[in-house]
This record gives structure tokens, sequence and C-alpha cells, in this order.
């Protein structure tokens, strides 16, 4: 019999994280081998499977950012350390590390879209990420969306950390806004050697980018994550597919010479 | 090596292939045509060789039998996930030549697409025989101008002619027992050469024709049923389900169904936020894939030119005439 490649395996949670009202971060104990921007199918039977990017790994163990939106989603957040669901993966390409050596990285996220760069600033942050330097452009919906807040403030004291929030509160003295103004207000040295990663919802990347492209950065150093409907991850199922390029397969990371011709 | 074999002593042979293999072929089912009093023409299981209709083309297509509409995944207990394991006889498709090369097509994304085989597919494919059907052309056949009118991937081909079977075997297995019923004699398989629609299919689409007015004329008419992906020979899409039983719903099952990119929901994910919403937009999605983006990945067309996408269409949407309309626009676009 051939390995099958929709067979999932079990995953204890170790630890589950709150990190706003209906995102919350579950850590699985795990040896998967993964690598920045990749995801992972994840399903509980009977209820059904579901794309998820992983937002952190470390040694035996990963850690999945969890929006609560959909039916397996749902059933998830009924889970407690010490449960277990089922996984399959890791799927994608993730980020081009590679290319990133010794740039100067700028990253804007959107949203859940921090997600699936959280890794990759982790390890700029531990020294175990090769690149010039970090800024990181984060934007959320309210100051109640706010991921990673812990994180954020860690970062915040080796890095330049911009954070806004498209409705502010009374609370809130940071800024309000979305991440295309920040990206505006940039002062960008060194215009060639800045690489630049968008994630979040479709029209903030599509915004973001164009204005990453005033801003003088080649097409060719930009990358953007996509999320897209996948029954599979393996390329069969044709959700994620436009054109000729499968989503699960060749991305879910374009450079954005490639995006741009990936219409829907 | 070719034979002449009278009807009656090929009802013998048929039954002896029977016992080793299941035999799926074009049958009439009557009355489940889609209009009222129509009869529907589709593959179905066959256990005699009267049952078979040669003569018209099927509504169905023949994929479901390597890609079932509905197909467990793995079935669920308590503690357990197991994968099924029912094990049945290889299996012989009676088919004609488009139907024969829209399995390459179903093997490029099921076999060859991503780093690994689909197993559930390959289980089944890989115990599949085709016995060829001659073909004159049917009404929206377009397969010479694909080339999917012929084929060399057969076991047998088969022409029923008055009161015998002409037959071509291939198949070493299978040449002991065609010499058994017949005589030798020489036979070559009959294909079409020229379809009542011949056109070009466009070799290069440019990207300007996702921003053309032609495609809000879809819009206009598509109701979005999926029928077209449903007859379609080479529409492989799927979504994955799972259910659980109504009576223990500590069991259930993993499921895959087909799925249909002209139907809502295809795109679309938790949290509500999709693409294509617009049927114009689904169609050149569907009609670019078939004509384009497949090719640009696996290097031949994945279109095999049978037609029934347009037989189908309670809209008479033509995929013919949709595929000459891009070629008068990039030909246009060219000149300027």
């Amino acid at each position: 019999m051939i390995r099958n490649p929709y067979m999932p395996q079990e995953a204890e949670i170790l630890k589950i994280f709150q990190e706003t009202d209906i995102n919350y971060t579950f850590r699985l104990k795990t040896d998967l081998k993964v690598k920045s921007g990749q995801f992972l199918e994840v399903s509980i039977p009977r209820i059904g499977e579901a794309p998820i990017s992983v937002s952190d790994f470390g040694d035996g163990y990963l850690d999945l950012t969890i929006r609560k939106v959909g039916r397996v989603t749902q059933a998830l957040h009924n889970l407690q350390p010490g449960d277990k669901f089922f996984i399959r993966g890791p799927y994608g390409n993730g980020f081009p590390i590679d290319k990133l050596k010794d740039r100067r990285l700028i990253v804007a996220a959107g949203g859940t879209g921090l997600a699936p760069v959280k890794s990759l600033i982790n390890q700029y942050y531990n020294d175990s990420l090769e690149i010039k330097s970090l800024q990181l452009l984060a934007g959320f919906k309210s100051p109640g969306d706010i991921l990673f807040s812990s994180e954020l403030e860690k970062w915040s004291k080796k890095f330049p950390v911009e954070i806004t929030v498209d409705r502010g509160s009374e609370n809130w003295k940071g800024r309000v806004g979305l991440v295309t103004k920040l990206v505006a207000d940039l002062d960008i040295s060194e215009v060639e050697n800045t690489m630049v990663i968008v994630v979040g919802p479709p029209l903030m990347m599509k915004f973001t980018t164009q204005e990453f492209v005033k801003k003088k950065i080649s097409i060719g150093n930009i990358y953007l994550s996509f999320e897209r409907k996948m029954s599979c991850g393996i390329g069969k199922c044709g959700h994620c597919k436009i054109d000729d390029t499968y989503v699960c397969l060749e991305g879910p990371v374009f450079e954005y010479s490639k995006a741009i011709q990936l219409l829907d | 090596m070719g034979y002449k074999i009278y009807r009656e002593k090929f009802a013998d042979l048929f039954h002896e292939l029977r016992a080793s293999y299941e035999i799926y072929a074009p049958v009439t089912k009557k009355d489940k045509g889609m209009y009222s009093d129509t009869d529907l023409i589709t593959y179905d299981k066959v256990e005699s060789f009267t049952e078979i209709v040669f003569d018209k083309k099927t509504f169905f297509s023949p994929k479901e039998i390597v890609f079932p509409i509905r197909q467990t995944l793995f079935y669920f207990t308590e503690d357990s996930v197991l994968e099924p394991t029912k094990l049945e006889k290889d299996i012989v498709i009676f088919a004609r030549a488009c139907d024969i090369n829209s399995f390459r097509s179903l093997d490029a994304i099921f076999l060859q697409n991503g780093p690994y085989e689909d197993p559930y597919y390959k289980k089944l494919r890989q115990r599949v025989k085709f016995i060829l059907l001659p073909c004159d052309g049917f009404e929206n056949c377009y397969c010479a101008c694909l080339g999917t009118n012929i084929t060399d991937n057969y076991s047998a081909y088969v022409d029923v002619r008055d009161d015998a079977v002409y037959c071509k075997v291939k198949d070493a297995y299978w040449k002991g027992l065609w010499s058994k019923y017949g005589e030798e004699s020489e036979v070559e398989p009959r294909y079409v050469s020229k379809n009542e629609n011949t056109f070009e299919i466009p070799q290069k689409i440019n990207n300007s024709i996702f921003e053309h007015q032609m495609w809000s004329e879809y819009t206009n008419r598509c109701t979005g049923c999926g029928r077209c992906t449903v007859v379609c020979p080479t529409c492989t899409c799927f979504t994955v389900h799972d259910i659980r039983y109504d009576d223990n719903s500590k069991y259930g099952e993993r499921r895959r169904v087909w799925a249909s990119c002209q139907i809502d929901g295809f795109t679309e994910m938790a949290g509500g936020h999709g693409y294509r919403h617009k049927q114009g937009e689904r169609t050149r999605f569907r009609v670019l894939h078939k004509i384009s983006d497949f090719k640009k990945r696996f290097g031949f067309q994945m279109c095999v030119g049978c037609g029934r996408c347009e037989d189908a269409c309670q809209e008479y949407i033509s995929l013919k005439n949709c595929i000459h309309k891009i070629s008068e626009i990039m030909a246009e676009e060219e000149k300027v």
C-alpha cells in the first residue's frame, strides 16, 4: 500500500494561550519539522478539516493561532490541554529565508496575518535569522484585536514595531488608521537592499503592496502570503488554483512579481 | 491482432470477460433523461453485451468509475482512523477516444500534481483496461481540433456492425480469449477525422482577456448550476467533508465529494471571504483552465472536446463558441 498523504496524525495540546476574544494559540506536542510560512491541515474527526498556518515552533512543539470562525475552529476551541486533535503536513513553500539574508526586512501584517510571520520575527529576535535589520508594521481592527501583545512589547525593545488600529477606543493612545498609512509614512533607507513581506486580508495586501511599490521597493523584493480555501493541501482538490498555479504547492508565499500575474 | 466475431459468440466472450472484470459501458436508463419522457444515456456496470448502447454519446462521463461522486477517505470510530480496504475486481471500460484521453487529465491531477500520488484514485485507476469504441462524432463535439479523436491507450477495440463484432486486440493476455471465439481479420480502429465543428484552439491567451467584456454575457446567462463541471470528463475538483452517523455520533466518515468552480462557496473561506463572485468570472476560470492553465502546467490540453458541457447546459452556453470568441479576440490583439 502506498503512503496515504490524507492520513492525519494525532497531536496533543500542551498549552492554550488566549490572544483575543476569538483568537487562541494552541501549542502542540510534535516533532514535525516546519518552516516559517508553512501551513498544516488541522482536523477533528467527524467535524472536518481546515488549513491553518503555523505561527511558531521550537523543539518538540509547534503553535497554531486559530480564530474561532468556522465549524472546525469552533470545535477546536472546546478542547483543553491534554486533549488531542489531528494534523497533517506541513504544506506550502514558506518564506524565502535565503533571499532575506543580509537584507533589511520590513514586515507588514494585517490582523491574523501576523500569525504566519510570527516565527520569522521570533527567529530574528533570537538572533537566528541572518538579516541586517527588521521593522514590523502591524494593523488590527481595534485594540481588542491585537494579537501577541506580550511579544509585540518584547520585540519593540529590540527593533522598531509600529502598531495601528482601524478603530481606536477610549484607552487607546496608539495610532489609528490603516497599515497603508504606516507604509506611506516610512522613510526607507537602502531601498535596493530592503525586502518586504506583506501578510493579511486580500484588500490590505493589495493596497499595502502598492504603497511599498510607491516607495520604490522592487516588485521582486516584495513577498505576499496568500490565504485560500483548500481541501487537500497537496495539489488535488483544485480549490486554491489560480491560473496554472496551486497556492498549496507553489505558495502560499509568492514574490509580488508573480502574485500580480495571479488574477482571480 | 484483428478478429471478426459473430454477435452470439461475442456474447459468450463477454460473459467470460465478466467473470474476471467489472465492466462499465454506455447504457440507457429509461425516462431518466434531462427532460420528461427522455432517456438518460450514461455509464453503468453492465451484465450483458446487449445492454451496451453503441450509437449514442453518454450524458455523464466515465470519470466516476475512478473518481466516485462521494468517496470515503477514512472511517472514524471512537478512537481510530481507518482506511477503506474493500478489494474488488479489475475494471473494463468501453469508451470512445475522447473519453479514454480524458483519463490523461485525471492522471495528471491525481498522480502527477504535487509531491504525492492520490492513493484512492490510484487504487481504482490501476485496475482499469479500456475497450475502444469507434466514433463518427456527435453534436457539439470538437475532438479533432484537440487531437483527442485518436488514442493508442486501449486493450481492445470493438466495432459492432450488422451481425458481427470487428475487434482489434492489443492486450497480450486477451488475445487467447478473442481467438477462441472469432476468426482472424484485418481490423483498424475507426476515428473521427473531422468534426462538424472545426475551429482553432488559441495557442496563447493573454491576461488582457480577464478584463474583456465578453464575460459579462455569461454573468447574465449562467445560473451557476454546475452541470458543465459535473458532466465534464476532466473536472476533478473535490471538497472534503466529515460526517457523523445519526445513530451513533461517535462514529463517522471523512469523505470527498465532487466540487464545482461554478457553484457558490467554491472559494469561500471561514469568515466569509471568497473570490470570483460573478458567474462570468467563474465561466472564465473554467474555460481558461480547460484550454490554457492546465496546458501551461502539464503540456497538453485538459479539454477533450466531448461537448458534454454544452449538451448539459440549460442556458445553451457553448464552450466551443466561447473558445472561438477567445481566439478571435486574441487574433484581433495580435493585429494591433
